[in-house]
């Protein structure tokens, strides 16, 4: 998969010798719109014929959202610790 | 908000064509969605190379600044070990790549789905859609009691598009600027570090 950071690190120096043409940008902007929606049916597509995935719904759906609470609960803590240490007016 | 509604569309009606065999199954069986796949990467990198907040913020880098997307990463990476600790379905690796995708969720489900399949692909969407959700919904709340750079936090790869109108209002547009720069950092990180974590952890 390494195929993937070298596309997209070339995509990036694209986009920096391109960055002043507004048509292109526009162009690509839609176009990544549109890459991320077929994608994003296409794993549901897969989803959609995975019994394994149907059954377990739910609680699937619990552990994302217990991972994410706690995911966010501990970069706010970081955060707020870097807030203090490095930001914080006093 | 409305971004997001209409990628859940398309997730669903994939499922549903999926459920009720809408169309050919051949369309699973090749692998169009790796070749999606590398379009998207490059056309996220032409997203990220012509941005032109992105180029000027490079130049307004110091050490401090950097401070903030790095708290993110290290705070999501603790936060996601603790819940590691308390389940017994998913590995360590798979935690960590979810965690990496920082909101990100429309690459990141898409990157752990070729990498480690479909069921963890969709963890990957539904973790990091809440994460946008919760941003959107409790930035306030972060603000008064953990600081101006709580809801950058919390919001991750996020903050410098999606969720920044919402961070804007409660921090000040100073710290809008250091939103978007953490956003950019966690946004270019996102496949790096989902590759980087799978990679280690099949050596």
């Amino acid at each position: 998969m390494i195929t993937v950071l070298l596309l997209m690190s070339f995509g990036i120096f694209i986009g920096w010798i391109f960055h002043a043409r507004e048509k292109f940008l526009t162009l690509t902007g839609k176009l990544t719109n549109w890459a991320i929606y077929l994608l994003l049916f296409l794993l549901g597509l897969s989803v959609g014929t995975n019994d394994k995935i149907l059954s377990n719904f739910d609680k699937i759906g619990w552990q994302a959202i217990s991972l994410t609470v706690f995911a966010v609960i501990g970069s706010i803590l970081m955060a707020w610790l870097t807030y203090n240490l490095f930001f914080k007016k006093r | 908000m409305k971004g997001s509604l209409i990628i859940l569309a398309f997730f669903v009606i994939g499922i549903i064509a999926g459920i009720y065999e809408l169309l050919p199954l051949q369309l699973l069986q090749n692998d169009y969605s790796l070749y999606a796949l590398y379009l998207l990467m490059f056309l996220v990198g032409i997203g990220i190379g012509s941005n032109k907040n992105a180029l000027n913020l490079i130049k307004e880098v110091n050490l401090k600044i950097l401070l903030v997307p790095f708290s993110v990463i290290i705070g999501t990476y603790i936060g996601v070990s603790a819940f590691f600790l308390i389940q017994d379905n998913l590995k360590i690796s798979d935690l960590l790549a979810i965690g990496s995708g920082f909101g990100y969720y429309s690459l990141s489900s898409i990157l752990i789905s070729e990498i480690a399949g479909d069921t963890l692909g969709v963890i990957a969407l539904l973790s990091n859609i809440t994460r946008e959700i919760i941003t959107l919904l409790l930035t306030p709340v972060f603000v008064r009691y953990f600081g101006k750079l709580a809801p950058i936090a919390s919001g991750g790869a996020t903050a410098m598009d999606t969720t920044l109108p919402v961070i804007t209002k409660y921090i000040g547009s100073d710290y809008a600027i250091i939103s978007v720069f953490s956003g950019v950092v966690l946004t270019i990180l996102v496949p790096i570090l989902i590759e980087l974590i799978y990679f280690v952890s099949n050596l």
